[in-house]
């Protein structure tokens, strides 16, 4: 067996490949909040994987010295509980957009906050579709100009944080990509949550929809005296007109489903086709 | 006495018309027969008809039989359903007080099945066991059989309503009486005593669901959808007590993108459903065919297109599952033909998927879903399992390198090295393993998207490669017949005992006939099918679809002009009409 290092640098988690991404695009904060985050839990890359669907923050993994699976659009979700639930021994991270995880992908997101799987998702919002070019996303203010919208985004909002608290995601929080550092912080505690925790990165693009000056104004950090255990105060942080608050929202333990289903099989024993077909004899 | 009878049961959905046949039938097995059923309902769960045939015989079976020996009719409808298909000299039996039948070629016994259940043993629901004893008394299998299923189907619900399964007993005793007193036997049709056999009684669901566990499948991931849940349903209970896992997933996308998942953490994995949620499974197929997981998906085809007839038998996915997904995606298709071939055949598919790399579509379809077979235990035997091409940095695989470390090797890794197999090494996350990212993008060898036209060339030549190397390893299907035939039949799935009942009928009546049955579908074996071809004046395939699938294949590859026969009503063929296809031609 090859001997792998005890202690990890961000660099440890670097690939050779170059991202694709704009110059100044959020999603290198996001990818350097990782690196960090993965370093800080000394996350072996040889027993992490990091699963993303379509769209530019999707070629992560490639980013990535770690395992990655690049798949198709919307399904990250999926793909990372499969993974999860049938080797709960690896530590899996799901990334992605919010075409990826808030429209196309929205119904997964539903069910895995219900399964509570033990993996990390950190979802890259700028608010529209920039590998596609400057479409209207889920979570475009309602009257956005783009170009799937020229007369002004007629629908209303998503609210990822609502979302995820009415879903009772077990962990709940919110970074900016501007923010690295204190990006980095939620990654490694949501990685070290043990159930599915939701990390919603604000990650502007300043190619299509450039949101980094009207963030910087609205990040704020979540007040000192949150207590990350009270959902419905959480809500009402969530809900929020004006601040898109930063931090911890909500955090809760309790059983995952894939441990509970490796429970189940405690008592497994080898299959014995003779012995299994004497029911149908 | 006869060694072979046909016995059809018509009634209404939720009166245990088929719960009733599948009684009889385990009874028969159980006693010694060979039996075969074949039913129909509605998709909904009460109401509408249903009917429930079984033909038990003392040598092997291969078709559900051209006509019924026997009908028995619960209702007027059943009865105006059913009349056509009893053969002439047939027996029908029916209650006076639902109908009086027209004169006919059959022998009538007029049982009360009603009354016997409501006044005799005064539970109406006791309706089916009264059909049992009556069927018993009058044609066989004994009684003791008959109560011996009965009680081992309903051990459970016995502690929890003993009344029920007491007046069940009366029921079955009442209904036997009523035969040896009032009804005299006019007709020949009686199972008499047969040898006892090792055998297993079970349909083709059970069977995908008793392999996949023998191929060592770690994961399944699936959503309802008939006539696939049963497989779902036996894995979700069966998976944990072998240490595997499972998860009913959202819809069909979220079960073969989990199962890919769970491929790619090295677990052999399953899903199972039929043509609309393996519809939206398509673009997952691509993937998988690109980003080179094995996976393994079960098609249990019913009547399309769109919800089509949910409950009824077609084989009409064969052109959508050779071509499911954009783009040219390399796939192999399984399609087994009978309950041992599902056991046997999803094995083989795990291996394929392992061996290749590949998504492996499993076609099976309703009516083999639901076919009860006696088959001999022997058929069930531990298979060898393939384990996929393992990359080990300790110099296992095709590029391994031990004297490097970690980060070194690492960077010489290959996962999509080409080679003349088109098999590339493929290492699993765990320790010490050589990372790399999977991904739908065209990518270089070390999995590194890339666009380069000599590239994409390459890599789409190993990927078709590698159903050549399996085209060579796989093996091929055998000829059954003359071998002088002027006749041949091609066939594929669920039709093979048919066809070949039909080859035996032809070859009795003097005809050259020989059937060839390729159960792998995707790669074709070229040569074998080619040598079969040119071997034989006239091709007919019989297919039970609209369009000849198979057919347009055959054309498409060898040129063949085959004469076509298609039926597309939801019900299979019976060697019957496959034979009257072979009188035809020549």
């Amino acid at each position: 067996m090859l001997q792998t290092p005890v202690n990890f640098t961000p660099k440890d988690y670097k690939s050779e490949v170059k991202p694709t991404w704009c110059p100044g695009c959020g999603d290198f904060g996001v990818l350097n909040a990782t690196y960090r985050g993965l370093a800080g839990l000394k996350m072996s890359p040889d027993q992490t994987v990091v699963v993303s669907g379509i769209g530019c923050s999707s070629r992560f993994p490639h980013f990535m010295k770690t395992f990655g699976f690049h798949s198709v659009h919307g399904r990250a979700l999926p793909v990372a509980q499969g993974l999860k639930m049938a080797r709960p021994d690896l530590t899996v991270v799901a990334v992605g957009g919010d075409g990826d995880f808030f429209s196309i992908g929205v119904g997964h997101f539903v069910h895995a906050a219900l399964r509570n799987i033990d993996i990390t998702v950190v979802v890259m919002d700028n608010e529209t579709y920039g590998l596609t070019k400057g479409q209207t996303s889920p979570t475009s203010p309602h009257g956005h100009v783009s170009k799937s919208t020229p007369y002004g985004l007629l629908a209303s909002t998503f609210n990822p944080i609502a979302t995820a608290l009415t879903l009772n995601v077990s962990f709940v929080a919110r970074g900016y990509s501007a923010k690295p550092k204190e990006l980095a912080a939620l990654i490694e505690q949501g990685m070290t949550h043990h159930g599915f925790s939701f990390i919603h990165a604000l990650s502007p693009c300043p190619t299509f929809y450039n949101t980094f000056d009207a963030w910087d104004a609205s990040v704020t950090p979540i007040p000192t005296d949150h207590d990350s255990h009270d959902r419905i105060r959480a809500l009402t942080l969530a809900m929020d007109a004006e601040k898109q608050y930063m931090g911890i929202f909500y955090q809760e333990d309790r059983p995952t489903m894939d441990q509970s289903a490796h429970q189940l099989s405690q008592q497994a024993k080898e299959f014995d086709i003779e012995k299994y077909m004497a029911r149908y004899s | 006495m006869m060694n072979e009878i046909t016995i059809r049961i018509g009634g209404e959905s939720g009166e245990g018309t088929i719960s009733g046949g599948d009684i009889v039938a385990l009874a028969a097995a159980r006693w010694g027969y060979h039996v075969y059923t074949f039913r129909t309902f509605p998709a909904e769960i009460l109401g509408g008809p249903c009917m429930f045939q079984v033909r038990i015989g003392d040598q092997p079976i291969k078709s559900m039989g051209d006509y019924a020996d026997v009908l028995i009719c619960l209702n007027k409808e059943a009865y105006d359903r059913n009349i056509s298909d009893l053969r002439h000299g047939g027996v029908l039996v029916y209650d006076p007080a639902d109908f009086t039948p027209d004169a006919g070629d059959f022998i009538a016994y007029a049982a009360p099945f009603n009354e016997l259940a409501r006044k005799e043993v005064q539970l109406f629901q006791t309706k089916n066991m009264v059909m049992l004893g009556v069927i018993s008394g009058l044609f066989g299998p004994p009684l003791e059989a008959i109560i011996q299923v009965v009680e081992s189907k309903l051990s459970k619900s016995r502690k929890s309503n003993p009344i029920l399964m007491e007046k069940n007993m009366l029921a079955l005793q009442i209904a036997k009486k009523y035969v040896t007193e009032k009804l005299s036997k006019r007709d020949p049709f009686e199972l008499g005593p047969v040898e006892k056999a090792n055998r297993v009684v079970l349909n083709g669901n059970q069977a995908v669901v008793a392999g996949a566990l023998a191929a060592k499948c770690g994961y399944f991931a699936g959503y309802p959808i008939t006539p696939a849940s049963d497989i779902m349903e036996g894995l979700a209970k069966e998976l944990p007590q072998v240490g595997g896992t499972f998860l009913q997933a959202e819809d069909e996308i979220a079960a073969l993108a989990s199962v890919l998942g769970a491929s790619f953490g090295g677990v052999r994995a399953m899903t199972a459903t039929s043509g609309p949620g393996f519809s939206l499974m398509t673009e997952l197929i691509g993937y998988a065919s690109m980003a080179e997981i094995p996976a393994v998906i079960v098609d249990a085809q019913r009547a399309g297109p769109s919800t089509g007839m949910p409950t009824k038998m077609e084989q009409s996915d064969l052109s959508f599952a050779l071509n499911a997904s954009h783009g040219d995606t390399p796939r192999m298709i399984v399609a087994p033909a009978d309950v041992a071939d599902c056991y046997s055949l999803i094995i083989t598919a795990f291996n394929m998927a392992e061996r290749y790399q590949m998504p492996v579509i499993f076609l099976t379809d309703q009516s083999l879903t639901a076919r009860v077979e006696s088959v001999e235990m022997s058929a069930f035997q531990p298979m060898e399992i393939e384990e996929r091409l393992q990359f080990s940095a300790n110099g296992a695989g095709a590029n391994g390198n031990s004297s490097n470390g970690y980060a070194e090797a690492a960077h010489t890794y290959s996962r999509f090295a080409y080679t003349a197999s088109g098999i590339s090494p493929i290492s699993t996350p765990g320790s010490g393993a050589m990372a790399y990212t999977a991904t739908g993008l065209e990518h270089d060898e070390q999995g590194h998207p890339d666009y380069e036209p000599e590239d994409h060339t390459a890599m789409m030549e190993k990927r078709f490669r590698k159903l050549d190397t399996a085209a060579e390893e796989l093996p091929k299907p055998q000829r059954y017949g003359d071998e002088d035939a002027t006749i041949g039949i091609i066939g594929w799935g669920s039709t093979e005992g048919t066809i070949q009942e039909a080859v035996d009928r032809a070859r009795a009546k003097g005809y050259k006939v020989a059937a060839l049955h390729p159960k792998i579908l995707s790669p074709l074996p070229d040569r074998t099918i080619r040598d079969f071809i040119r071997s034989v004046k006239t091709v007919i395939v019989p297919e039970c679809n609209y369009s000849g699938q198979l057919a347009n294949l055959l054309g498409a590859k060898y040129g063949l002009q085959a004469i076509r026969v298609n039926k597309f009503g939801g019900i299979p063929f019976t060697a019957g009409e496959i034979l009257r296809a072979i009188e035809e031609v020549s």
